[in-house]
């Protein structure tokens, strides 16, 4: 049985431990909302660009002179995964979930033959997937010191991606991030971005007069498109990325207080124990006299 | 007088919508000025001031990089860059046509050449 101090100290430390936790969380909480309202500031113009150029793409698209950021390069055998992930951990299964679906996802490409190469964004995907897809890395973005993720951020990424694009390193690129849904539940989603995919707007909307023309309107805003893509996923990321923390930190919070519970209730006993058995000395001493 | 829907957004935050009586775009092929009842059209921008007409007065915007869509009833402006005039100090505006011209300097094409002139221009305003 441990002894009475050992228990007492046990108990300073867990509870200690669920100080911490209790204010990752409430930390968690604040930077979530921030990042929440990041992402639906972020939204109308994603909505609005992504309605224009499904208009724009679905009438130039079938064309010959289709932008290749559109159309493609005309073969998939060489794919890019951005890998983007958080900075830090301690936020549950986010960082795993996420560097799963990427390495399930390289894993397909190679078996069928595909050449599979990987951008890292946030440090701790690429620390995840460094063990078994290490030697496909081909770069990493650092994003550690930024405080907030800005739209300049996002842009970086992007030209990095295109530069990429334009030397004919690879013919198909995916996203990887985890779409916000709510606090408990953040999905992996894999988003091809390069060639560009756009929804088809249903409603026959209003026949537009294009100035320039539709191919360099396309052709200017291509690029545009990356970058808001890559700069949605990102905050979206952020957001699921404090909501994961914020319910793995409310979790381990309740743990620490179950545990504190049961400590305290073994100290508890194992004092009264120590009281008998005093007692019982004292009396059998007496009785012996 | 007729009004319209007059929406400015930037990926990061919708900076303006209100009714509208008029709105001067820059575009690349020109500025123009959209009313209610203007004919559709989707252009893209060229740097520049936008100036918005409404009910409350009339409202400056340094915009760049982005397209304008307009419908009879709407005028929607996305620009990838966009600031209140009051905003706009002289070190932002150097720092905008450095960065405009270390962008063409990168790219070396006609295109860049004309947006790093016209970031000079647009923004000399």
């Amino acid at each position: 049985m441990p002894n009475l101090s050992d228990l007492k100290n046990r108990i300073a430390s867990v509870k200690s431990t669920r100080k911490i936790t209790k204010a990752m969380q409430m930390v968690a909480a604040a930077k979530l909302r921030r990042a929440q309202e990041a992402a639906e500031a972020g939204r109308p113009y994603a909505e609005r660009f992504n309605a224009v150029m499904g208009g724009l793409a679905a009438s130039v698209g079938s064309s010959e002179g289709a932008p290749r950021l559109l159309a493609g390069t005309g073969s998939d055998k060489t794919h890019l995964l951005v890998v983007m992930t958080a900075e830090r951990g301690l936020c549950g299964g986010f960082n795993g979930n996420i560097a799963k679906t990427a390495r399930a996802a390289a894993q397909k490409l190679i078996a069928e033959g595909k050449t599979v190469k990987i951008l890292t964004v946030g440090k701790k995907g690429r620390e995840t997937i460094k063990r078994d897809l290490g030697d496909h890395f081909v770069g990493h973005v650092d994003l550690s010191e930024v405080k907030r993720v800005g739209y300049s951020d996002a842009a970086g990424i992007a030209q990095d991606v295109l530069a990429r694009f334009e030397a004919g390193e690879f013919d198909v690129a995916t996203l990887f991030y985890a779409r916000f849904e709510s606090v408990i539940s953040q999905i992996p989603t894999a988003q091809q971005i390069i060639p560009a995919d756009f929804e088809a707007s249903s409603e026959e909307s209003t026949i537009y007069d294009y100035e320039p023309s539709e191919e360099e309107i396309l052709a200017d805003l291509l690029p545009r498109g990356v970058a808001t893509q890559i700069f949605s996923a990102l905050l979206e990321n952020g957001a699921s990325e404090q909501g994961a923390r914020m319910s793995a930190m409310d979790n381990a919070t309740r743990n620490a207080g179950d545990m504190i519970d049961k400590l305290t209730i073994q100290y508890n006993r194992t004092r009264q124990a120590v009281i008998t058995n005093e007692l019982i000395e004292i009396i059998s001493g007496a009785e012996a006299l | 007088m007729a009004m319209m829907q007059f929406e400015l957004v930037s990926p990061e935050r919708k900076l303006a919508s209100v009714e509208a009586s008029e709105v001067q775009i820059p575009g690349a092929e020109g500025d123009f000025t959209a009313m209610p009842d203007h004919a559709p059209v989707i252009t893209t921008l060229r740097p520049g001031y936008l100036t918005v007409v409404s009910a409350s007065g009339t409202e400056q915007y340094f915009v760049t990089g982005g397209f304008a869509e307009v419908s009879g009833e709407s005028t929607t402006v996305l620009a990838e860059r966009a600031y209140p005039k009051a905003d706009m100090t002289a070190e932002l505006q150097a720092e905008l046509v450095a960065e405009a011209e270390a962008a063409h300097a990168a790219a070396g094409t006609d295109i860049s050449a004309k947006l790093a002139a016209d970031m000079a221009d647009g923004i000399a305003l």
